[in-house]
């Protein structure tokens, strides 16, 4: 186990690998991503409450997912780099804040036109939205903190440490509705044990989440190679990377 | 495709500009990760050929 963590800590190996998923990862996204589309807006059931416009969660709910998602491989490689001093973690980090920071913009952007049929309007100070917007914040604070120092390394240390701190607000991001009352309803997928969607409203959602999150892990890998390239481009390995 | 299908049931102005919009984040993605790379590579073949002709 620790061999293969070692190895994931080498520039060289992990360019390497992120090449070869990179393709069968978006190739299996595409896969997901469209029959959960085609799924979801055509053949699921019209909510008996909400309409067709409940169809908004097959888009809205995976940005969302992904958001909070990003937000912690970040974190966590942020983290990693810092206590092992690992340079790639910096690099996942770098690479994993736009991917997530665009998320949260679609996820935000989504609920606001979700939220004006059902609560008569685009926006409210509720725990669960302002608590997004706040990731948001973190997202473009941590972007714009790494170049913001003409020592690289410098700005990869302080955006792994705004990245670790903002942390605690993934957890109030998920639990704001349940420790605040709340406009925003509860979670659904997350009660397996008695789920509160019908099978047949349920698969296209779990496919998309599943097609986001492949995505996710597909697009970070093409920019966890350009991250690698340009903190490496002087080393001896890259040379016959480049020429392959 | 029938009307009913682009209408969504009176919501087609919530829905279908938030489909668009995660369609528009994903190929924003694909597009801005690939540019990434490709201008990463080409700086990478830059400092490559400038150490090549400092050591000539």
């Amino acid at each position: 186990m620790w061999t293969w963590f070692y190895k994931l800590a080498s520039p060289p190996y992990v360019y390497r690998v992120a090449a070869a998923f990179a393709p069968w990862l978006l190739g299996l996204a595409a896969i997901a991503i469209g029959y959960g589309l085609i799924d979801g807006l055509v053949f699921a059931p019209p909510d008996y409450q909400q309409g067709d416009a409940f169809r908004i969660i097959y888009v809205h709910a995976p940005s969302a997912w992904m958001s909070l998602s990003a937000y912690t491989v970040m974190a966590v490689a942020g983290a990693i780099a810092l206590i092992w001093r690992i340079k790639v973690g910096h690099a996942v980090a770098a690479a994993s804040a736009p991917i997530g920071a665009s998320f949260t913009l679609a996820a935000l952007a989504t609920g606001s036109l979700w939220g004006r049929p059902m609560w008569g309007t685009y926006w409210a100070w509720d725990p669960r939205l302002t608590s997004e917007l706040i990731l948001l914040f973190l997202y473009v604070g941590v972007m714009a903190l790494r170049p913001a120092f003409e020592d690289a390394g410098r700005g990869d240390r302080a955006a792994a440490l705004l990245a670790i701190v903002g942390l605690v607000n993934v957890p109030i991001v998920h639990y704001s509705v349940q420790w605040w009352n709340s406009l925003h309803q509860g979670a659904t997928v997350a009660k397996f044990g008695r789920p509160e969607m019908d099978p047949s409203m349920l698969w296209p959602l779990l496919s998309m989440l599943l097609g986001f999150t492949m995505f996710y892990a597909g697009v970070l890998c093409i920019r966890l190679r350009g991250e690698i390239l340009n903190r490496e481009r002087s080393a001896a390995w890259v040379r016959e990377a480049i020429a392959s | 495709m029938d009307a009913g299908f682009w209408s969504m049931g009176g919501y087609a102005r919530f829905v279908w500009p938030c489909v668009g919009l995660t369609l528009a984040v994903l190929a924003w993605n694909i597009w801005a990760a690939r540019r990434l790379y490709a201008k990463a590579r080409i700086r990478a073949e830059r400092a490559l050929a400038m150490a090549a002709m400092d050591r000539a």
